[in-house]
């Protein structure tokens, strides 16, 4: 059985980073959306969901996607699949976001 | 943040101000990702969601508020109180979420587990599959913790990782580490420093470390 | 160590203390595109029950938005280094804890 690419124990790897940052507006609110979609009100969709979405990224998409960029793919792939929306509905709604004047984008 | 630190952002910041006019939504924050293409995706997802009535924006700016109100002084403050009661460690060790609970830190979904530091095992939590961590306790992991780097080497090499961390053990303590794969999410009880006897559980838990409660560190009394 | 959770572990049919070898592939009862909870790094390999957690949904199938039942018993499993990694550098007694379920491991007796 072959070695998922996220499956990192033991791969050779240099020093550990150690920068942080503060979270971005948009990182918290992805963080948000996954925590309400997977509460008790919801149920739309399971850590274990999640995990499967970024796992079935291509390993340049894992190894290159910001970690809230591999979550909102995966959060897209999963909710494509329950019929809650479609990648092109949301390829247009990216497109109307980003004819916005650039204030417009911030905060909703 | 230094009020001109030559970023373009401030120079964006400044342009409805410069037209005198009130800002109709919040001031744009002082970070440059918000203009990146991942907050555009970002926002186009809250977005659609939203008008599908899935979820709703109060919702959102309510949950990023429950987020923002965990982190690492809620660890601490278990720490500090097994550290001074025995009867309270026991039932941290033996019955977590309850024991937190007694804190009034509801951990929600989270099985917690706690491996307690002693003279002879030093314990040293990763998640070598994803990034899982007692977020409903310790809030958001660090950067470091998510990183390939961490999640490829704690397993293999922890002395090594542990030394980079500037984290030296006596020859006579056993590394034990912990990967997260499944159910449990782990807290790592520190030890207790010399030179903090008679302290009180609040001088206590300020000098116990986030990285400490993951095991990357030792909590050292002149934090 | 004992532990309380609030599901049972009635059908856990290992016992603390007991050897185990991990699986080397994902047992029949894997599903799918899987998603495995048991790294790579570690299946084949031969460790001792430390912990007998309780019983959870299994997240093979919760990941493909399955119900996870019926549950799976999963146990916290203690491996030495030195068995892990030929080439390891520490301590001889220094280990590694791993959660893993049952359909994954099998007993060494």
């Amino acid at each position: 059985m072959t070695r998922g690419h996220h499956d990192l124990g033991g791969r050779p790897a240099g020093s550990v980073p150690r920068e942080e940052h503060v979270l971005s507006p948009w990182e918290k609110e992805v963080d948000a959306i996954r925590n309400l979609l997977g509460d008790k009100k919801r149920r739309l969709m399971t850590s274990d969901e999640l995990r499967l979405g970024i796992e079935s990224l291509s390993e340049a998409e894992y190894n290159t996607l910001a970690y809230y960029d591999r979550w909102i793919e995966s959060i897209l792939t999963t909710m494509e699949r329950k019929g809650v929306l479609t990648r092109d509905e949301f390829a247009r709604k990216v497109a109307a976001v980003q004819t916005r004047p650039e204030h417009l984008k911030e905060g909703a | 943040m230094a009020p001109h630190d030559g970023h373009d952002h401030d120079h964006a910041h400044g342009h409805g101000e410069q037209h005198g006019q009130p800002h109709p939504h919040r001031p744009i924050q002082e970070d440059l990702s918000y203009r990146t293409e991942s907050a555009v995706r970002a926002r186009a997802l809250k977005e659609l969601l939203i008008e599908k009535g899935i979820i709703t924006a109060d919702e959102v700016r309510r949950q990023i508020e429950i987020v923002d109100a965990r982190g690492p002084h809620m660890g601490a403050r278990v720490v500090a109180r097994a550290w001074c009661d025995p009867e309270y460690k026991k039932r941290l060790l033996t019955t977590p979420n309850a024991a937190c609970a007694e804190l009034g830190i509801d951990l929600g979904e989270t099985h917690l587990f706690v491996v307690e530091n002693t003279a002879t095992v030093h314990n040293m939590i990763v998640c070598t599959l994803c990034s899982c961590y007692p977020k409903t306790l310790l809030g958001i992991p660090p950067d470091w913790y998510k990183s390939f780097a961490y999640r490829s080497r704690a397993v293999r090499e922890p002395r090594t990782v542990l030394a980079e961390f500037g984290t030296s053990l006596p020859d006579d303590v056993e590394v034990r580490v912990h990967d997260s794969t499944a159910d449990l999410r782990y807290l790592v009880l520190p030890r207790r420093p010399e030179g903090t006897e008679g302290w009180s559980e609040e001088r206590l838990a300020a000098i116990i470390s986030r990285d400490s409660m993951i095991g990357a560190t030792l909590v050292r009394p002149d934090a | 160590m004992s532990v309380t959770f609030a599901i049972p572990a009635e059908a856990a049919v290992l016992r603390v203390g007991q050897e185990v070898h991990v699986l080397p592939e994902a047992p029949p009862m894997s599903v799918g595109k899987p998603h495995i909870r048991t790294p790579f790094y570690i299946r084949g390999k031969t460790g001792v029950v430390a912990v007998a957690v309780g019983s959870f949904r299994n997240p093979e199938t919760l990941a493909l938005g399955g119900d996870g039942l019926p549950t799976q018993p999963l146990y916290r499993v203690r491996f030495m280094q030195r068995d892990i990694w030929p080439d390891y550098s520490g301590r001889p007694d220094d280990s590694i804890d791993i959660e893993i379920y049952q359909h994954w491991l099998v007993s060494a007796a």
